[in-house]
């Protein structure tokens, strides 16, 4: 008689989750879920990475990169609040964040830029040098 | 345990589009609500609201009819040369507004705008205690 392993520490909705989780958007590209939200532009050479972060210190951001992966950490602190205080509407969220994005290229670490203004993150990524592509000629003959 | 929290914060990371009521926007941008706290000292009330993008000078906050409307503006900038390839959010104007009670103090209130959150300072004036009205027999 065949007996099928039976794997009792995956459950068949997990590995849906998490197909859809890893689920590429774009050749190379996998973005895991969480916050802030961000848009990713490339092109050939690079690619931005922008993210809107209001009411971010940009001393309390913190970008790093590793190969092909971008992580963008950081805190948010809704201010100060006075003990007598009555919430009418609280639809901010305060805490820290933590972002990974998997690009479809490797990054030249040395020469990322990131900007933050009006709240909102711009990192630009260029593309490391031994990852971009070359023009080869054709010799005719 | 872990997908439920990362559901949940996709959620938040939505933004919520403007429903339009009465008045059509002569804009042809997307707009959206921004995310406030409200919160009431003795002193005054607070509104503080997320406007990513938005700087004094494309900030209208107007007053009429009791009626407090922010209207932020965001100029799109997207990068030259660039290929958008994965969104999570869009980018657009950010309006919202607040209806006041009697007691704010309308001459005083103030706005600072930092890193695209907009603190609205709104007092409540001295003057605007309930005032008791005599009623007179007749």
């Amino acid at each position: 008689m065949l007996m099928r392993p039976f794997t009792r520490y995956t459950s068949p909705w997990r590995e849906m989750n998490r197909l859809f989780e890893r689920m590429p958007t774009w050749p190379g590209l996998s973005v895991a879920p969480g916050y802030p939200a961000v848009n990713v532009w490339t092109q050939t050479d690079g690619a931005v990475v922008t993210a809107e972060l209001p009411g971010v210190e940009p001393e309390c951001i913190e970008i790093s990169v590793q190969d092909d992966t971008l992580t963008v950490r950081g805190t948010r602190e809704c201010g100060e609040v006075d003990q007598n205080v009555t919430y009418h509407r609280r639809e901010r969220r305060s805490g820290s964040f933590a972002r990974t994005i998997q690009l479809p290229f490797r990054v030249q670490g040395d020469e990322v830029e990131a900007a933050f203004e009006k709240g909102v993150l711009h990192v630009s990524l260029p593309r490391a040098q031994k990852d971009r592509p070359k023009r080869i000629t054709v010799k005719a003959g | 345990m872990a997908e439920e929290t990362r559901e949940s914060a996709l959620q938040e990371a939505e933004k919520r589009k403007v429903v339009e009521t009465d008045a059509e926007r002569t804009r042809d941008r997307l707009a959206f609500v921004p995310r406030a706290d409200i919160y009431e000292t003795d002193d005054a009330v607070f509104v503080v609201a997320d406007m990513p993008g938005v700087d004094e000078s494309s900030l209208d906050i107007t007053l009429e009819n009791n009626v407090l409307t922010i209207d932020g503006y965001v100029e799109p900038l997207p990068p030259e040369g660039y290929s958008l390839i994965y969104a999570e959010y869009r980018e657009g104007d950010y309006v919202r507004s607040f209806r006041l009670s009697d007691e704010t103090d309308r001459a005083s209130i103030e706005a600072t705008l930092k890193d695209g959150v907009l603190r609205l300072t709104l007092p409540k004036g001295k003057e605007a205690r309930r005032r008791k009205i005599a009623v007179k027999a007749g």
